[in-house]
């Protein structure tokens, strides 16, 4: 599904971010990305999304060589990857189904097949209710519920999680984890990066850690980790 | 699928325009001023081209004066020269007599002045010899001049040559301030489009994220700017169209009266300004709106 093969990353200001990283993910893996503020864990999701370019090494999504691809095609690549972030990222003017609806504009789908799946996809999250509701007028759990259906709604086979449950108290964010084993579930690549110990010890599923750049574990059904500090 | 996906972007780019309604009509109305300016020089180019272009046509045609008492030899003699000169379009032998009626026509009410000169006529037979160009002016006035009986042929190469590079000159200063407005209207332009496309960040962002091309991306803000390039470049031609017709009528007979040229006929100039406008309008709308998103779009 996604291979990173030597992969380095150093920034402009000579910052070595990602140092070297070996890392394979198949498809229909749920894995956990741990390890402290800076340690290179957003690298690894720019690199995936294409924001930015390793320095060295390849990157494999889906069979292809991402590594140096045409501005042209990183579209393209971006809709086989849907992203969820800490901050939701909604657009405040438009309805819950607008938002989800907008994803799908985008890409050109018709008006039948977007009044087909956004229903669908925000059952999934148990939002049908809300359809009609601004984003200040929902709870954070639900707001993130909204910004996983805009993920998955053209059916990425990998979703890219970044704290997801960040902004989220412990019962919320529980709820967002069950979607996402859900969605999971469904055969759905899932990567995400966190600060949760309680969530990752609790889930037993793999666990990538890094530290100054260096995948220094990588274990099947891992927890946290004692010596991954917060900051 | 192609077709709906440029649906929604011109319905997102009216939609755009809508929300910056405020922003918008500051830039109209900058780019309003902008087209006026140039829609001043462009009436000055143009209507001193018309003027120089009358000017150069009646210099195509040169009168020949002749001696009272040529010798009908050497009248035929110049005949033959203008019949057979490659030079010449067409020629006409004007009697003394012509010549008075010509003038006291010309004369209109005061022509009476000029009653009974008809038995002491000192005006000169001549022909009127209209040219294939103005360049071949000078060579023929010269071949004339050196033929016997000619008294003389009144020619003003320096005046012709002086209004030729004035006119050059002025169509090339007004070249150059209509490149220097059409800068500032892409200036004023980008400008109000990087505040809607800052306001918008956000949504560009996520727009990227889903998977838009950078072209669907774009192609609303164009509109938007595409849209109130056009309704200024409107208003601009709504504006100098009045503006000039009411100085048309004011103006154009007095003009006529001292320097004998006519300005520019209004629908004439209201045909092509209207074209250099819209697509000026379009064009800065367009080339602003390219120049504020570049900087959002390397995400």
């Amino acid at each position: 599904m996604i291979k990173f093969i030597n992969v380095t990353k150093k920034y402009k200001n000579n910052v070595v971010a990602l140092s070297n990283a070996r890392l394979s993910i198949n498809k229909g893996d749920f894995v956990f990305l741990v390890g402290a503020s800076g340690a290179g864990k957003s690298t690894i999701m720019k690199l995936i999304l294409k924001e930015e370019d390793p320095t060295s090494g390849k990157i494999i999504l889906d069979g292809k060589d991402i590594t140096n691809v045409s501005k042209r095609s990183i579209p393209i690549i971006r809709r086989s990857v849907g992203v969820v972030f800490q901050d939701f990222r909604l657009l405040q003017n438009k309805t819950v189904y607008e938002n989800v609806a907008f994803a799908m504009e985008i890409i050109g789908e018709s008006p039948k097949e977007i009044r087909r799946r956004v229903p669908m996809v925000l059952s999934m999250v148990n939002l049908s209710q809300k359809a009609d509701s601004f984003p200040d007028e929902l709870s954070g759990g639900e707001g993130q519920r909204v910004s996983i259906a805009r993920a998955i709604v053209n059916n990425p086979s990998m979703l890219i999680a970044d704290e997801p449950t960040g902004n989220l108290d412990p019962e919320t964010a529980s709820e967002i984890m069950g979607i996402l084993s859900d969605i999971n579930a469904r055969g759905t690549t899932i990567l995400m990066a966190t600060h949760a110990r309680d969530i990752v010890d609790s889930m037993q599923k793999r666990v990538i850690q890094i530290d100054k750049g260096v995948i220094v574990r990588d274990e099947e059904k891992g927890g946290y980790g004692d010596e991954v500090s917060y900051y | 699928m192609r077709f709906r996906i440029i649906k929604n972007m011109i319905n997102q780019g009216f939609e755009g325009m809508w929300r910056n309604r405020g922003m918008g009509l500051a830039s109209i109305s900058s780019i309003i001023a902008v087209l006026l300016i140039l829609g001043l020089v462009l009436i000055l180019v143009l209507g001193i081209n018309n003027v120089v272009g009358d000017i150069k046509s009646k210099f195509d045609v040169v009168q020949v004066f002749l001696e009272d008492d040529i010798a009908p030899k050497d009248l035929d003699k110049i005949e033959n020269y203008l019949k057979d000169s490659k030079s010449v379009k067409t020629y006409k032998f004007e009697t003394k007599e012509q010549a008075l009626e010509k003038m006291k026509a010309s004369w209109g009410d005061e022509g009476y002045l000029l009653d009974g000169l008809e038995t002491d006529n000192k005006l000169p037979n001549s022909f009127l010899v209209e040219l294939k160009g103005i360049e071949h002016t000078e060579n023929v006035v010269k071949d004339i001049k050196a033929l016997n009986g000619v008294e003389t042929v009144p020619y003003y190469q320096d005046s012709i040559d002086k209004l030729i590079m004035i006119s050059k000159y002025i169509r090339m200063g007004g070249l150059v301030i209509t490149i220097a407005l059409v800068l500032v209207s892409i200036f004023i332009i980008s400008n109000t489009i990087k505040l809607t496309v800052a306001n918008r960040k956000r949504e560009i962002n996520i727009m990227k994220y889903v998977g838009a091309t950078n072209g669907y991306i774009r192609g609303p803000f164009i509109i938007e700017g595409v849209l109130f390039g056009l309704i200024a470049a409107i208003i601009a031609i709504v504006i100098i169209n009045f503006g000039y017709e009411y100085l048309f009528e004011v103006i154009n007979d007095k003009l006529y009266y001292i320097l004998s040229v006519h300005l520019i006929a209004p629908e004439t100039l209201l045909k092509d300004m209207s074209i250099i406008f819209l697509s000026i309008g379009a064009g800065i709308g367009a080339v602003g709106s390219i120049f504020s998103l570049k900087r959002y779009l390397n995400v």
